[in-house]
């Protein structure tokens, strides 16, 4: 039979294509387990309208329109009163730091302005970094807080129009007043460029060595784990520095972002947040059998990282489960330093958290990495 | 003092006893071949040796340090050549070899990269990439790489398996050479002539130590008697022979049938009407080569590959 197709050569491939799958634990687990993870926190956790955003709350008086006023906000689900600032100062930082989306203000004579029919005002500061995320919360603004105001009042309906020329709500989009996503985006795209280079390319470190036989040979030679590791990451940590000066570049020439804070402190940010990447990888490396299983696992790290982090969708608007996921995430953090130290011009002081929480990623991962190395081919 | 000294090592894999208390000592000098057949448990042995598995059971030294404890000394004074080329073939002859010689901590680097590469010859090719060398030139760079930092120890795991007979010929004269200069050598191999160029065998099968000794030992002690059948149709005569008691091996030898039995009494009684019933048959004793020997081990011992 020497014909161009046959069913029974095609049946043969088939049939081994189906055995290989099945063999390979990792690919037929990420087959099932990537569309499982995509459909839940593409379902459950982002959310483009995120409600119960943290705010803080500078009242000079405790009076019923004020306590109306804050109510009626609450009471939309978008803001949720977590601080009462003593001062403006102190909500200033809550807001640098990422504690609060909102800061409302309300002022000492607004009861007095209300009665007097006196253009009474109320101010919102809104952290724009991320534009959407607020987007939602702004536009029910101002008419919420002219009806809360009317009932507040007990005036009839029919008086409402009146008022409601008089209520002013000031919004000041923070950090961001044009609400330019770009400001957002570019910022988090230097985290995800790191990521996504420096986890792959560390993760083939060690498979590529046993793929190659070589693994074998540098084991034989007299080299410690600590070696190894440091030397499989350590030029990447070059690389990462590159990678950093290209974005920033760009970021400044390209789309025009500010950059209000101290680079000094974003780049100490960035030698971590590239430590723990490098770390990562070669964590993964320790574990993956193969480089193919390697990017597997690399990506099905990826995905939620990307989905969970902030950097696609906002934090806030996911359910608190899946803030709390998103937590493990390096990327998480650092897009909050970078986001902060550019856009915000935060501090050592207002980032120090999340700085911390990148050292205990990278000890972390620096230690699972030692302790599941092989030294031997065991 | 022996430069090897193991007792009772044990490695499992799984449920799978891959070293079945293998006992083994090498002397200081001296030239050992590990024979045995694919999967016997050579290359795990040897591995336990230079420290990169620990075995299950069992304790011993090499070169006078613990291959429990100390495998970090152990892995300074050996030289392990691994049965596939392990070196960098995206990185030249001359970046291979710096490499080697700054994990061994050599000082002058250059000097020692420079001397080995006279002597393989390679000087003119020291930045041709490694992965484009020959199978032959592949074997004797990594040799010439395991022994730039003057090991006591080299340990080779089938050094000349795919090389041509000619570059066989050169490296085990090589492998004499350093020997005489008291390096101690354990090389596992499947080739008879290589067997025979060692000054002592260990043969293992199945994860046992089955014989050890020299060539001339492990052929007497094997206690095997062969006897040599010359003449027209040998096929034949060998197809009666196949199966009479006492005949444990009958092989064909160019023109000639060895006819091997452990039992020389029913070997004889199963051969003594060859000669009558074939015309122009012989019959004559003839020597056991090892091979005979090592098929005998062979057929003797249960498959480890299932």
């Amino acid at each position: 039979m020497n014909s161009v197709f046959s069913f029974a050569r095609l049946g043969a491939l088939l049939i081994k294509e189906f055995i290989q799958m099945r063999r390979d634990r990792i690919t037929f687990a990420m087959m099932l387990g990537v569309p499982l993870l995509q459909l839940v926190l593409f379902g459950f956790a982002i959310n483009n309208d995120p409600k119960g955003l943290p705010t803080a709350l500078v009242a000079m008086s405790n009076d019923q329109y004020t306590r109306a006023m804050v109510s009626a906000l609450q009471v939309t689900g978008y803001y949720r009163f977590d601080y009462v600032a003593a001062s403006a100062e102190e909500a200033e930082f809550l807001m640098a730091r990422g504690d609060v989306s909102f800061v409302v203000t309300i002022p000492a004579d607004f009861a007095k302005r209300v009665e007097r029919g006196d253009n009474p005002q109320i101010l919102i500061e809104a952290d724009a970094t991320d534009p959407s995320a607020a987007s939602g919360a702004i536009s029910t603004l101002s008419t919420v807080a002219s009806q809360a105001l009317l009932r507040a009042q007990g005036m009839q309906a029919a008086a409402a129009e009146n008022a409601r020329q008089q209520l002013q709500v000031v919004v000041h989009q923070r950090y961001n007043p044009e609400g330019i996503s770009q400001y957002n985006i570019v910022p988090g795209l230097l985290g995800v460029i790191l990521q996504m280079t420096m986890v792959m390319m560390t993760a083939m470190a060690l498979t590529r060595e046993t793929e190659r036989g070589t693994m074998e040979n540098l084991l034989a030679m007299p080299s410690s784990p600590a070696e190894i590791m440091l030397g499989k990451v350590l030029p990447f940590l070059v690389v990462g520095a590159v990678q950093v000066a290209v974005v920033l570049v760009a970021a400044k020439l390209l789309f025009d972002i500010p950059f209000v804070g101290s680079l000094t402190l974003l780049l100490s940010s960035v030698l971590v947040f590239v430590l723990s990447l490098v770390l990562l990888g070669y964590t993964i490396s320790t574990m993956a059998r193969s480089q193919m299983q390697a990017m597997q696992l690399t990506f099905f790290f990826f995905l939620p990282s990307l989905l969970l982090s902030g950097f696609m969708f906002p934090y806030r608007g996911m359910p608190g489960w899946a803030q709390v996921l998103g937590e493990i995430f390096p990327l998480t953090h650092f897009l909050r330093i970078t986001r902060s130290v550019m856009l915000k011009g935060a501090d050592f002081h207002a980032v120090a958290t999340e700085i911390g929480w990148l050292v205990v990623f990278v000890l972390v991962f620096a230690g699972t990495a030692l302790l599941r190395f092989r030294r031997t081919l065991d | 003092m022996n430069a090897i000294d193991v007792h009772g090592l044990v490695k499992r894999f799984g449920d799978k006893t891959v070293v079945d208390h293998v006992t083994m000592s090498v002397a200081e000098g001296e030239i050992v071949g590990f024979l045995g057949p694919n999967g016997s448990g050579k290359t795990t042995t040897i591995r336990i040796m230079c420290g990169l598995l620990t075995p299950d059971e069992g304790e011993g030294t090499v070169l006078g340090f613990d291959i429990r404890k100390d495998s970090l000394r152990i892995k300074r004074e050996v030289g392990y050549m691994t049965q596939k080329f392990s070196f960098y073939e995206d990185l030249t002859i001359g970046e291979n070899l710096q490499f080697v010689a700054r994990l061994y901590r050599l000082k002058p680097v250059e000097e020692y990269v420079a001397r080995t590469l006279e002597e393989l010859g390679l000087t003119s090719r020291r930045d041709q990439l490694a992965g484009t060398l020959s199978g032959g030139w592949k074997q004797r760079l990594a040799l010439a790489a395991c022994i730039m930092h003057k090991p006591k120890l080299l340990l080779l795991d089938e050094p000349t398996a795919g090389v041509d007979p000619k570059a066989r010929r050169e490296f085990w004269d090589e492998i004499h050479r350093l020997a005489s200069g008291g390096l101690t050598v354990l090389v596992s191999t499947h080739y008879m002539d290589e067997a025979e160029r060692c000054h002592r065998i260990s043969y293992i099968s199945y994860g046992k130590m089955l014989a050890t000794g020299t060539v001339a030992e492990v052929v007497k002690n094997a206690g095997l008697t062969t006897f040599v059948v010359q003449g027209p149709r040998l096929a034949k005569v060998a197809e009666e022979l196949e199966g009479r008691a006492g005949v444990d091996q009958v092989a064909p030898f160019g023109a000639t049938l060895h006819v091997v039995g452990s039992d020389r009494k029913k070997l004889e009684a199963a051969l003594a009407d060859v000669e009558k019933t074939h015309e122009g048959v012989t019959v004559t004793p003839g020597e056991t080569s090892l091979e005979d020997v090592f098929i005998q081990f062979m057929s003797g011992s249960k498959d480890n590959m299932a």
